[in-house]
This record gives structure tokens, sequence and C-alpha cells, in this order.
């Protein structure tokens, strides 16, 4: 087990190009850390730079306190589980997740004994003796946390591990890997692209994009407080309501000609603002059906899409110019595309962000 | 409705066809009559020339007179065919392990090329394999000209005593099988780097987590992915080898002694230019049993692999 830092991190192909521009972070022994952000934004190629599968270029990376940048893979203590699960096909079960313990010329009882016991934390102990060929994605899958866990690594390192899955057996085993980290508690990264896995999973995520980290924080912390307009965006389903505004006179004034009170707790922050162009945004969640009570103020929209998912209703609409604006309301409201609705929005949960810089004020 | 439609045109069509239009609908009519051809050139080119060296085999000398199985019989009791028998495995078993080896060596080494310089390479390296035996064979035949060739000129260089290259028994066998190795090696290279590119990067980078040394991820990883093409490529090149004629025909002519003489050149030797037809065709019936033994434990093993890996 041990912590994980990464200083002033860089990773620059040939040409020139850089997928990870220098990043800072800090992963603390037993911490569960998820880095997150769309396609190409440096997130596995950072993991891959921990693992030491990937050159750094510059910066340093320290596991357990020894600075690893010159250390083989296979000397780094760690254990990676890869998107395609990457097991040997041509050796069973039993010998995918006992060949990181031979090579390490591990006794034959111990060895055995760990297999079991992984095996047991993942109940695939019927399916020891066959090929990778003879089981089901989510199997593979299995095997593929075994053989990190036999191991008993400082760190395990997951390569957007559910990626492959069909989306019933990706809630599953979502819930089987905080199962395991709770019981082996070993140091985790964990890359994916799906926010909604790294809300669940994660102590921390750390938001990347562009080969920057954009915020990091537990994940109550990133939904409520984002810092920026990136991850005020990407964290959050449906996305974030943004649509330009100004400040004047302790309201918002929305793009649409819409007046917004500001909550009496915002005022003071929202002050020096006043005058410049902004972003107001809130979450779909926090746009409802007419509700009464403080800090709260309605809108009148005409929705152009009703989807009832079941548990709540989305309502798409146009608002000034915001093409795509999304509320969620309750079921049982009455809304019908083309029909005058009223919605009221939470402005104790509003954000403001500053249209130029897209940080949240 | 397009459906009901389909299923009434079909019923009222049906009874109007005959049995035969409807067996030549029949999918499995339809891949008969397409393989037609391809089984009428096999039968012409490959099954009835066998059978007809099997029946030549069983004649006297003259081919006047059915013997059944002397032939055979006398080419047991035959010394020289006994070398022949012995030349042919040696050559063959020797060539194949050299061609395998070097040809996986240079794969290798191919493969760690970056993709822009690589096709360079392996250009040159497939020049042994396109240039013709007969007369890449000749080139070498020049080589191991004992008094004025180039190869003994460079041992001289180095106070190395000439070397008889075809004149004595061993440096012979060695000659020949050089030759075919040199000739042979840009085949197994060629497969065996297509092999190599078809491994997942991921295993290798799963390997080197799981703290294998470069060594042991070519040990426990490359050559057990590898392992049916090896085994395919190592079979194909067994025949070939086995049954190969020209460059001992042109490099030693089976000499000195009938000690170079492989299955090919000996039923040759035997069956034309001796003129005992049936006999020349007795030694070369006898590669057959040899090499059905090596194919079949050869693809068992690839067929056990495929059914488990893929």
């Amino acid at each position: 087990m041990a912590n994980v830092s990464l200083r002033n991190l860089v990773k620059e192909y040939d040409g020139g190009v850089q997928a990870v521009k220098g990043i800072n972070l800090d992963i603390q022994d037993h911490e569960f850390v998820v880095l997150v952000g769309p396609s190409g934004c440096g997130k596995t190629t950072t993991l891959r730079m921990i693992a030491g599968l990937e050159e750094i270029t510059k910066g340093e990376i320290d596991i357990g306190g020894n600075v690893v940048n010159d250390v083989p893979p296979r000397d780094r203590d760690i254990a990676m589980v890869f998107q395609n699960y990457a097991l040997y096909p041509h050796m069973s079960v039993y010998d995918n997740m006992a060949f990181g313990l031979t090579l390490r010329k591990f006794a034959r009882s111990e060895i055995d004994k760990r297999v079991k016991n992984a095996a047991r934390i993942l109940d695939i102990e019927a399916l020891l003796e066959r090929k990778p060929k003879a089981l089901s994605g989510g199997q593979r899958q299995r095997v593929a946390m075994g053989r990190a866990i036999v191991r008993d690594p400082k760190v395990f390192l997951f390569d957007e591990p559910l990626s492959n899955l069909d989306a019933k057996l990706r809630v599953q085993m979502r819930t089987e890997i905080k199962k395991v980290h709770q019981t082996v508690r070993t140091t985790t990264v964990y890359v994916t692209h799906d926010q909604v896995e790294a809300m669940t999973l994660a102590d921390r995520v750390v938001v990347m994009n562009h080969g920057i980290i954009e915020q990091v924080g537990p994940p109550q912390e990133l939904y409520h407080h984002p810092t920026t307009r990136f991850v005020a965006g990407f964290i959050g389903s449906p996305a974030m309501n943004f649509i330009p505004a100004r400040v004047e006179n302790d309201a918002v004034h929305l793009a649409d000609g819409t007046f917004l009170p500001i909550p009496d707790a915002r005022r003071e922050r929202y002050a020096p603002a006043a005058g410049r162009d902004l972003l107001f945004g809130i979450r779909p969640e926090h746009l409802t059906e007419q509700r009464i009570g403080p800090n709260r103020a309605d809108i009148i929209i005409t929705p152009e899409v009703i989807e009832p998912m079941g548990m709540e209703t989305l309502v798409h609409f146009h608002f000034g110019d915001a093409r795509d604006f999304c509320a969620k309301i309750d079921p049982t409201a009455h809304a019908a595309p083309g029909e005058r609705l009223v919605l009221t929005a939470d402005m104790s949960n509003m954000h403001l962000l500053d249209a130029a810089t897209g940080r949240v004020l | 409705m397009a459906d009901s439609m389909t299923a009434a045109v079909t019923a009222a069509a049906q009874p109007r066809s005959s049995s035969l239009q409807r067996l030549a609908r029949r999918r499995s009519s339809i891949a008969f009559l397409m393989t037609l051809p391809l089984i009428c050139v096999i039968l012409g080119l490959v099954v009835y020339p066998a059978g007809y060296a099997i029946y030549l085999s069983m004649l006297s000398r003259r081919m006047d007179e059915f013997v059944g199985l002397t032939q055979y019989d006398i080419l047991i009791e035959s010394d020289t065919f006994w070398l022949v028998v012995f030349q042919s495995c040696f050559f063959a078993v020797t060539a194949v392990i050299a061609k395998a080896a070097i040809g996986f060596w240079l794969a290798h080494m191919l493969h760690h090329i970056p993709t822009k310089g690589q096709r360079k390479w392996r250009g040159m390296l497939l020049v042994p394999w396109v240039i013709p035996p007969a007369l890449s064979t000749l080139g070498w035949w020049w080589m191991y000209d004992p008094t004025y060739s180039s190869l003994n000129w460079i041992l001289a260089i180095f106070a190395v005593p000439a070397v008889p290259w075809l004149g004595e028994p061993w440096w012979a066998r060695v000659s020949v099988i050089i030759v075919n190795v040199w000739y042979g090696a840009p085949f197994f290279m060629i497969m065996y780097l297509a092999a190599l590119k078809s491994v997942p990067e991921q295993l290798y980078e799963a390997a080197a987590i799981d703290g294998a040394s470069s060594w042991q991820r070519l040990r426990y990883i490359t050559l057990p992915m590898m392992q049916n093409i090896i085994s395919i490529t190592v079979l194909f090149s067994l025949i070939v080898t086995f049954a190969n004629y020209d460059i001992v025909r042109v490099l030693t002519n089976g000499g000195p002694r009938d000690l170079t003489h492989l299955f090919a050149t000996y039923a040759f030797q035997v069956g034309i230019l001796s003129g005992n037809i049936p006999r020349g065709a007795a030694v070369s019936l006898f590669m057959l049993p040899l090499l059905a033994v090596f194919a079949f434990f050869i693809l068992r093993g690839v067929n056990q692999r495929n059914k488990e890996m893929n």
C-alpha cells in the first residue's frame, strides 16, 4: 500500500503534441481516485505513465516514497486492469491469475492460497480451470481483477475496465469493484470517461480536460461546487444548463430578459461581478415544476420535447439563446409540448460563471 | 403482409418447378457446383497421378508384369535407399529447424524496426525467396567451387585452409542445407512477422506489469501465441523441404557417392536416369507415410489450440 504523487507531469509525443501538460496530484494511501474526462483529455496517458507503460517527458512520479520515473513496470509493484482485459488466451483462469506470482517465484502453496482467496472474493471459484475464451465479458473482467488482487500490489490501476460491458453488467461490476476496494483497501487509480462511474466509485474525482486537471475533489463537492464551466457541464446528467447573463440590482438578468433574484447569502459574493458578461448555470434537477418556497423564482417556458423517465420527467425547451435547456419535473406534473409551463428555479443551487474565463464565481 | 405475399408466390410457383430445379436451388447443390472445377483439378492433377504412381510402383522394371510390393521389398533391403532416407530426414529436419530459428530471429528484429523503415528491410530480406531456386543455387555452386570460389578466397584471407564444400560428404550435406536455409528462411520470416503483429500489444503490457522480463515475455506470451503459425509453417516447410529437388540436383547431383541424395533426386535418378520407373515411383511414394505422420500430429495440435483459444 502506498501514496502516489504526480509532480509537474508532462507527456509530449513526437511532433510536439502534449497529451499531459504538467499535472500535480497527490493520492493518499488506501484512496480510490478516479480520473475522468472526455476522450483525449490525457487520463489514460497519465495512468499509463504511472504504470510505466509510457515514458515520462517531464516531471516525476512517486510511488510509496520512491521516484519511479526510470523503474520498469515490473518493479513498480503495481497491478493493472485493462479495458479489454488482456487475459492470456492460452492460459487457464488459474494460470492467468497465478502468472505474476509464478514469475516472482512465490511458493506453489502460497500461489494456490492467494489465487483461491481472490477467486472467492470475486466469486469465480468454479471457473478456475477454464480458458478465457469460455468466459463471458463480466467473468473475464473478474479474472482481470483477480489477476490484480493476487499480487497484493501497492497500487491498482484500472483503465476503463467497464466500457466493454453492457449497461446492466456495468452497474453490477461497478458495485463489485467498490466492494473489492472496501475489502482489500489498496490505493486505486481508476480511469473512466463515464461520470456516473466516477461519482459512484471515487473517494476523490479528478476531472481532466485537454491535458490539465480542471478540478480535484470528492464527488459531492464537484457536483455542488464546480470551479470551472467544464466541470460544471461535465459532472451531472443531464448536463447543467447555461445561458448568458448579467448581475444587476441583486438579480440575475438573463439574456432572454428574465430577472431572477439572487439569494441573500450570495449577494455579497456576486456584487463585484455586476456589469460583467457572465453565464448563469443551473442543473436540470434544480429547475422543477412550480414550487413555492424561499429562494425560488418562476420562469415561463414552452416545452419542446417531453421525456418521461419513470421516476422523473425531462422537459427540453428553448430559453433565449440557449438551444437545449432541460428541466426535471415530477412525473405527476402536467406538461405537454407546445403548452405553456411554469417552472421554478431553485436559486440556492444556481451558479454564476465568468463568461470569458469560464471560472465559477 | 409482404411475408404472406411472398409465401403465396412461392406456393404458386412450387408445383410448376421440377424436382431438378429444386435440387439446383438447394444451397448444398450450389456449393457443390461451385467447387466442381476445383474437384476436377484435384482429381486430374493429384488423385490420378498419385493413383498412377501407386500402380506404377507395383510393376516390374519393364512395366509388363504386376509384381505387387516387390519394388518396396528391394528398396528396404538396399543400403543406398536407407542412406537416402537418413539424408532426407537429416536434411529436412536440420534445414527446417535452422530456417525456423533464423526466420524467427529476423522477424523479431524486423518487428522492432519502426514501420517506415520496415518495408525496405522486409523487401531486401525477401530477395532470396523470390529468386528462382535453380538460378540462385547456380550462384551458390560457383561460390562453393574449391579453387576459384569467393568462399574459399575469404577463408584464405584469414589463413583458414580451403574447404572441399561439395567434395567431402559431410561438407556437401552442410552446403546443401545452407543453400536451402538461405532460400527458405525469408518465408518463415514473413509468416512469423505476420504472427508477431497479430499478438495484441496489451498482452505484453499486462505481462510487463505482471513482472515478466523480455525473455519471459517471449517464452510465455510470444511463443504460445505464435504456436499455431509456427506449427503450420514448420509442417508446410517440412513437406516442401522433404520433397526438395532443385538444390541437390544443381549443387551435387546426389554426390559424392550418392550421399546427398534426397527422395526426389534419388527417385529421379532411379526412375528416369536409370530407366527403372516403377522403382522410382516406389521411392517417391515412401515420402507419403513419413509426411502423413508429421502432418497428423502437427494439425491435431493446431486444432486443439484453435478450439481452446479462439
